[in-house]
């Protein structure tokens, strides 16, 4: 059990996080932030995705190098299955979030994490993106996140993590609340 | 606060723009019930003489308990005057009212921190054909017309509230945002006689890791039941009331959006209890109390069907009205001191306001976890009233310097 002597080690400075949120606690103008990425289409339903910078902390901010993504969609669709579909990366956007948050919550808890692994599922009726019913909406109609967590800790205080997670996660928000998305044609 | 100040020899006025106990008399609905038992709703030297010390005062024997104390104590109160506007001077404060202007040395805020029912921006949104009412005007079913009724958040005020709707009839839709659940008995015992007795009530504001977030917690859904029921969302359920998630948005066609997350809204409230009640068993146990009451247990979790609804047609659908129960804030537009964040809240160090000689009380967690409920007047005031007299004190000595 992670204690005072040998406190948790899970690699998340939560020092410099509780840092930073005091900091911007008195300066919100520094805590708007903007995430971007550029998509150019390939061909057919093949595109390419790039993430290279973002803006925070009230300056234009570079990652260390160019993330890129691959998108498709499958052969039972008729296309070349040169990447993972978009929803797929919509389930690995809240997979990875909810699992860093385990992380940060349980260093900042001082419980030692030995393995996470998550399993996601979304499941989506096809009537919707095709047009065939129109009461069938074209997103997933519900997601599963199955995790399996090995750590120094009560079976409660893990539920409590995941939890935590939850309630501090972005893209779990972004997927369980409206957002408003602006399309325009330049 | 008056009568820790009167013990004190310190010459003061009470301002009420109504009459005693107005905000009991004008903004609670009939049937309410205090949540805490009689032995506990207490003020310094005048606690309870009934009969039923385990039981909840009802809404008339509230008013009649406070305005009793006020007379009991010969409090200075000056009724139906209302502050028009609190400013500074070089000695102090000029009050305006509605019935004249006062200059005093020092001032006590203690206006509450409940006095504009809190409600979402898109609330405008709403389709004119659905009826809209606060848990601040809110006084009994009968004043809502027959059909169903959206009551949205789950903390102490929308589950009583939504418990005695549906009840009359008109079935309930109950959007659970967070809220905190707690058995109204534990191992025999009332749950407020454990927070008591544990000194979890007590617990003081500078002890506290977050306090702006302790701040913001909403209220324990505990209710004043007449049998001692615990009204929790299994107990809704069970009643019919149906659970959807936290109200997200009303969209241009007046569709409701209720969030994805009520699954986790309720695991975490389950998990906030388990602690808490953890907490009781681990004191009970290091005071040698465990044969006294009845043993440890745990409720069963809250039940979230597999896929709740994500919105609702408020236009064609059945709902005849929305009832608001998404909390309240104080309201200090007479206030002309600069003493406010910029959420709009007192900037504060226990009700020690970052004004000389200004005070607040009447706070969720001021100064202790019990400052907002009654039995947690005394002690606050006791604190502030000796740092007020001593600050008079040090007028006098710059004064008489």
């Amino acid at each position: 059990m992670a204690d005072a002597n040998r406190p948790a080690n899970n690699g998340v400075n939560v020092e410099a996080l509780i840092a930073a949120r005091e900091a911007l606690t008195n300066a919100p103008e520094a805590a708007q932030f903007k995430w971007r990425a550029a998509c150019e289409w390939k061909n057919g339903t093949h595109s390419h995705s790039t993430v290279e910078g973002f803006y925070g902390l009230g300056q234009e901010q570079q990652r260390k190098r160019t993330f890129t993504f691959d998108a498709d969609h499958p052969e039972v669709f008729a296309s070349e299955d040169k990447g993972a579909t978009p929803v797929e990366y919509v389930l690995v956007g809240l997979a990875s979030c909810l699992t860093a948050g385990i992380a940060a919550v349980a260093q900042h808890r001082n419980i030692q994490l030995r393995s996470v692994t998550a399993t996601i599922e979304g499941d989506m009726d096809l009537q919707g993106i095709l047009g065939i019913d129109s009461e069938v909406r074209n997103g997933f109609g519900g997601i599963k996140v199955t995790y399996k967590i090995d750590a120094d800790a009560k079976r409660e205080d893990i539920e409590a993590l995941v939890a935590q997670s939850q309630k501090r996660s972005a893209v779990y928000d972004i997927v369980t609340n409206p957002t408003n998305v602006t399309v325009v044609v330049n | 606060m008056s009568r820790c100040l009167a013990n004190r020899g310190i010459d003061h006025v009470v301002l009420e723009r109504g009459e005693v106990a107005h905000t009991w008399r004008t903004e609670r609905w009939d049937s309410l019930r205090l949540l805490t038992p009689n032995w506990q709703s207490r003020l310094p030297g005048f606690g309870y003489t009934g009969n039923d010390p385990d039981g909840y005062r009802t809404l008339p024997e509230v008013i009649d308990f406070i305005a009793s104390y006020a007379k009991a104590i010969g409090a200075p109160v000056r009724t139906h005057t209302t502050v028009t506007s609190v400013r500074s001077t070089e000695t102090g404060y000029l009050v305006r009212t509605d019935q004249g202007t006062w200059r005093c040395r020092t001032v006590v805020l203690a206006s509450g921190a409940c006095n504009i029912a809190r409600v979402p921006a898109f609330a405008s949104l709403m389709p004119r054909s659905i009826a809209s009412i606060t848990a601040k005007d809110y006084r009994n079913p009968a004043q809502l017309a027959e059909g169903g009724v959206l009551v949205v958040g789950a903390s102490s005020s929308g589950t009583q509230i939504a418990s005695e709707i549906h009840r009359s009839g008109r079935p309930v839709t109950l959007s659970v945002g967070e809220h905190i659940r707690a058995p109204r008995l534990y191992r025999g015992k009332d749950l407020e006689w454990w927070m008591d007795a544990a000194g979890v009530l007590d617990e003081r504001y500078d002890a506290v890791d977050d306090i702006a977030r302790a701040r913001r917690v909403p209220s324990l859904q505990l209710a004043g039941t007449a049998d001692r029921s615990t009204l929790d969302l299994n107990a809704l359920t069970d009643m019919g009331v149906k659970l959807v998630g936290r109200l997200a948005g009303i969209t241009e066609d007046g569709r409701a959006q209720f969030a994805g997350s009520l699954r986790n809204m309720c695991a975490l409230s389950d998990l906030k209890m388990g602690r808490l009640l953890d907490l009781l068993d681990n004191w009970a146990r290091e005071n040698g109390l465990d044969e006294a009451v009845e043993p440890p247990y745990r409720l069963p979790p809250t039940r979230v069907e597999e896929a709740p609804p994500l919105g609702l047609n408020l236009v064609t659908g059945r709902i005849k009205t929305i009832v608001w129960a998404t909390g309240y804030r104080p309201d200090y537009s007479w206030l002309e001191v600069p003493v406010l964040d910029r959420k709009g809240m007192i900037r504060h160090d226990g009700g020690v306001v970052c004004e000389p000689g200004m005070y607040l009380i009447g706070s969720q967690f001021l100064r202790r976890r019990k400052s907002a409920l009654i039995d947690g007047a005394g002690d606050d005031a006791r604190d502030l009233s000796a740092h007020l007299a001593s600050y008079l004190d040090s007028c006098m000595t710059r004064i008489t310097a």
